[in-house]
């Protein structure tokens, strides 16, 4: 039948591009994107085993009873059976339960929050999503790099993500998570490329007119003596580009396509500056609103009121 | 401050093309049917018997007639879409810059979801509850007919933004601190709002007058476990917009004071807080979608017991299956946003209560198909749409199930495997379910059946087209193509864009075909005539009537003992059976204050949209003024005579009572 024919090839498609195609979230390079690639596919065949039944059960009992097959039993009075009404119930409680569970606990072990274990420290940076552009500051370095985000391989890295405007959304498909970018609130992520290589990263979050520009290359070094010397090379090259306050006004302002820069020199605490800018102009309320956070928002815990905590990000939620 | 406000010359598009050439079109379309209208002499017949009607058969057929107007409009956007995407490869900017794109978008959503899906589903409610229950109008029938004409403001708002400015560039989710005036500037946004605000005030006044009538104005003996499973349906799906359109109009207004009057509650700056808004959003737009695929599973339940000569297998399991996922889709809004940075427990508490739904659901699909088993299953167009639905709709139910998981959203959040997933559930089953219902209940409405093989084959370039439009997106999401976006420049993604765009082209035959059969079954009304009213031996009250009804529904109301009630009282012997004298009917006199109270509050809405202060306040005053005046008018109902109920009742009996004998 033509609706058969439609999930074979549906089916078909899907597998081609499990299989064949490259750089989407079923070619994953870092782990945390290994690990949700492994969850889609389980999830999906977990669910197949309905799916599918269902599916052939409609198209063979639309066929096998249908008018014209008066030799059939037909049993217009039949409408209610505790022994099927048990099974349908069951049947998909039973695959929920379990889907339920692998939530639960991939849930807790996808955490974008949490650091990833066993991989030695953590490359910082801060990234800010501006109208159109990426900005990504290296704090522990002293650099900054627009449209471009370069770390070493097998490094963990965490990112700390903010927005100097609109919501914009931090995704880089092959590496896997993505965390939405809020202004004047810092959310995080952490990941890791397993492999060298250069990967397109996106805002996933429509903000505007220049959205579809807001392209970068991620670029996974080698190894760490690679991102080392990508460093040093900014610092010489670039030093006469400093990223003042002042700088990144001008930066902010909006514009598209932008090409990749860099600067050799950051002030110091200019991420804290942009998250905090819509609370600075204002002291009373800055009071307040970390007043208000303390409460618990609906478990949000980005507010930028951690930045000066050193409490774990996680710890309104333990309340 | 200007007279006109901020409306000047320079507001209407003169530069787009394709702007120009839609209003000429509109433009030459209205001139055509207003001439139409005044040669053969009908403005009086449109203005009594329709645009001030109360009959809830009448405003049911304007719903579906401003649905499919509807339709129209945001398919137009959709193939825009497709095209642009599917020319915008590989580096090229299409035809589409974003400024038009981002509208187009952006009005794609709002249309096909406010003003498409929900006039249909309130539509085929309006015609069909009524009768199903044994009711001869509404609870409310004044406030029925603002309603529609509220909601008619509010589409005829959002067309007007094609001419004079332009309409938001934020998706139709219309996020701040996007949709903040500091981001957006332009009256788009201020369209979006009040074209919201007013028809969400209709569908919230449809909803509460559904329900008064559901628990008032029952047949004797129907017990609400006696309801057919469409009303069953209908009542929760009401149910959810009464709990959840306030919220929408609570968020519609605070946004509205942030741009009008400078107050903070989403912005950036001064303590607002954008999070609050995506939460309110979503508490509305999740309970929304059970909104829309409730009454299309009602109507699924109808069409397949009907075709199979069968009663519906579970009946109670559908009605409590129905009430649980009403209840669960209050709980689960938060899955939108797993990647706004909320806790592991938050998003896995989120994700497991979503995945809770998929039960009920999955206990409706397989009652359905239990009720198909060992039946008789004529395979008809409704019929054909029913299975459709049920094959598309699973698969749109899996990928649903596997968004819920934080893990793969992480990856799949906002990406076309997204879209492809709420097309699937939306198209796959509320859309496919009102086209069913559609078919099903025409001749009821119209007193004709709609052609069979223009039927099929609309239905089968609906359902090839909508597997070659969006199974593609299902791979572009894996590939990592995100949402809104405006050309692209990866070479794999180009072989898919180009399918989706040829499926909506298939799509678009879907459309044409079923225009033709409008036009082959309107020609061929008489040889397709429905004479008894009851063309395909159904199950429930509706069609213990004449098609169409008479005015008055019923001659007498009958008494309830079954839930397929009508098979009831045919197997008794009882139909067709006239009374030998009948009671006078009381029933309400058709008004003209809906339509001008709804008038007056679009020239209100506009006047906001331009900032025009006096024609805001008229606006307002005036609609307020038409609502008093109607209240304290007592000149609303009439008798009908039960001479007049007697002849009307013979010639019904007399045809149902030929076809039985035949």
């Amino acid at each position: 039948m033509l609706i058969r024919n439609l999930c074979n090839i549906a089916l078909a498609s899907t597998v081609l591009a499990l299989s064949g195609c490259k750089g989407g979230i079923l070619d994953p390079k870092g782990q945390i994107g290994i690990d949700e690639k492994n969850l889609i596919i389980i999830a999906t065949v977990l669910m197949l085993l309905v799916v599918v039944p269902v599916i052939v059960m409609t198209l063979y009992f639309a066929w096998k009873y249908r008018d014209t097959q008066t030799h059939e039993i037909y049993a217009p009075k039949w409408a209610h059976s505790n022994k099927i009404e048990a099974v349908v119930w069951a049947v998909p409680i039973i695959i929920v339960i379990i889907l339920g569970a692998i939530t639960w606990v991939s849930t807790q072990a996808l955490d974008p929050y949490k650091p990833i274990e066993g991989k030695g420290k953590h490359l910082t940076v801060e990234v800010v999503s501006l109208n159109w552009k990426w900005l990504f500051i290296y704090p522990e370095q002293g650099i900054a790099t627009v449209n471009e985000l370069v770390f070493p391989a097998n490094v963990p890295v965490e990112y700390k993500i903010t927005s100097e405007s609109t919501m914009n959304s931090f995704f880089i498909p092959q590496l896997g998570s993505q965390i939405y970018s809020m202004a004047g609130m810092e959310t995080k992520l952490h990941l890791i490329a397993n492999e060298p290589g250069t990967f397109k990263g996106i805002s996933a979050n429509y903000s505007g007119a220049g959205f579809t520009g807001m392209k970068f290359n991620a670029i996974a070094t080698p190894t760490q003596a690679d991102f080392d010397k990508w460093v040093s090379d900014i610092k010489a090259n670039s030093s006469a580009n400093n990223l003042t306050h002042a700088n990144y006004v001008e930066l902010a302002k909006a514009s598209e396509n932008n090409p990749v820069a860099y600067y050799g020199k950051v002030e110091d605490s200019l991420f804290h500056t942009i998250v905090m800018k819509y609370m600075q102009a204002h002291g009373d309320m800055n009071k307040k609103h970390n007043a208000m956070s303390e409460h618990g928002e609906m478990g949000m815990q980005h507010h930028a009121m951690d930045k000066h905590s050193a409490k774990p990000s996680h710890s309104q939620d333990e309340e | 401050m200007s007279f006109l406000g901020k409306l000047s010359l320079d507001a209407i598009p003169f530069h787009e093309p394709i702007l120009v050439f839609t209003m000429a079109a509109i433009l030459i379309a209205a001139i055509v049917i207003t001439a139409l209208i005044t040669k053969h002499k009908k403005w009086g017949v449109l203005w009594r018997d329709w645009i001030t009607s109360v009959d809830h058969k009448r405003l049911g057929v304007m719903y579906i007639i401003l649905a499919l107007v509807m339709l129209f409009r945001g398919f137009s956007d959709a193939i825009m879409m497709r095209t642009q995407l599917a020319l915008a490869t590989s580096g090229a900017p299409g035809y589409l810059p974003p400024e038009h794109y981002d509208q187009i978008f952006t009005a794609h959503g709002v249309i096909m979801i406010i003003f498409m899906a929900m006039p249909f589903m309130v539509g085929l409610m309006n015609i069909i509850l009524p009768l199903q229950i044994g009711a001869r109008d509404v609870a409310f029938p004044f406030l029925n007919n603002l309603s529609f004409w509220l909601t008619a403001s509010g589409a005829i708002l959002i067309n007007m933004s094609l001419v004079f400015g332009e309409f938001a560039k934020t998706g139709w989710v219309a996020y701040p601190p996007l949709s903040e005036l500091t981001f957006s500037p332009g009256v788009g946004v201020d369209y979006y709002i009040w074209a919201l605000q007013i028809s969400g005030l209709g569908t919230l006044l449809t909803a509460v007058n559904f329900l008064a009538t559901v628990i008032k104005m029952r047949a004797p003996g129907m017990t609400l476990m006696k309801m057919p499973i469409f009303t069953w349906t209908c009542t929760w799906a009401n149910i959810l917009i009464a709990a959840s359109f306030p919220i929408l109009t609570a968020m519609l207004t605070m946004l509205t004071l942030d741009r009008y009057l400078d107050f903070h509650f989403f912005t950036n700056e001064l303590g607002g807080n954008a999070m609050m808004y995506i939460n309110l959003f979503w508490a509305w737009g999740h309970p929304e979608v059970y909104i829309l695929v409730l009454p299309a599973f009602g109507i699924f339940s109808e069409i397949i017991s009907t075709f199979t000569g069968k009663r519906l297998f579970g009946y109670k399991s559908m009605v409590y299956a129905s009430g649980a996922i009403s209840i669960l889709g209050f709980i689960v809004w938060l899955h939108h946003f797993f990647t706004m940075g909320s806790s592991a427990n938050v998003n896995a508490f989120f994700g497991m209560a979503t995945m809770v739904i998929a039960v009920p659901t999955g206990v409706k699909l397989f009652n359905w198909l239990f009720t198909i088993y060992r039946g008789r299953l004529r395979i008809t167009v409704p019929v054909l749409w029913t299975l459709g639905f049920m094959v598309t709709f699973t698969i749109g139910g899996m990928t649903g199930v596997l968004l819920a998981i934080p893990g793969a959203d992480y990856v799949l959040h906002n990406s076309l495997f997204l879209i492809a997933h709420f097309h699937n559930t939306i198209i796959g089953g509320a859309v496919f379910g009102y086209l069913a219902g559609f078919v099903f209940w025409f001749p009821k409405a119209m007193g004709f059946k709609l052609n069979e093989k223009w039927g099929k084959a609309s239905f089968w370039c609906w359902l090839i087209g909508f597997f070659l439009a969006f199974m593609p997106l299902y791979v572009l999401g894996f590939l990592g193509m995100t949402r809104r976006l405006n050309h692209s420049n990866n070479p794999d993604w180009n072989i898919w864009l180009y399918i989706a765009a040829a499926g909506a082209v298939v799509i678009m035959f879907g459309i044409i075909s079923q225009i033709i059969q409008l036009y082959v079954s309107f020609r061929d009304r008489e040889a397709l005539d429905d004479t008894t009213g009851d063309p395909w031996n159904g199950h429930t009250l509706e069609w213990a009537t004449s098609s169409p009804p008479q005015v008055y529904n019923f001659a007498t109301i009958p008494h309830i003992d079954d839930i397929d009630a009508w098979t009831d009282i045919k197997e008794k012997g009882q139909a067709y059976q006239g009374k030998a004298s009948y009671s006078p009917i009381h029933m309400p006199k058709n008004t003209s204050a809906g339509v001008l109270m709804a008038a007056s509050l679009t020239a209100f809405c506009f006047a906001m949209i331009w900032h025009i202060w006096w024609l805001a306040i008229v606006g307002l005053i005036g609609g307020i003024a038409i609502f008093i005046k109607r209240c304290y008018t007592s000149d609303v109902d009439y008798y009908i005579q039960p001479d007049e109920i007697a002849k009307i009742e013979a010639a019904y009996n007399s045809s149902g009572n030929k076809e039985l004998k035949a």
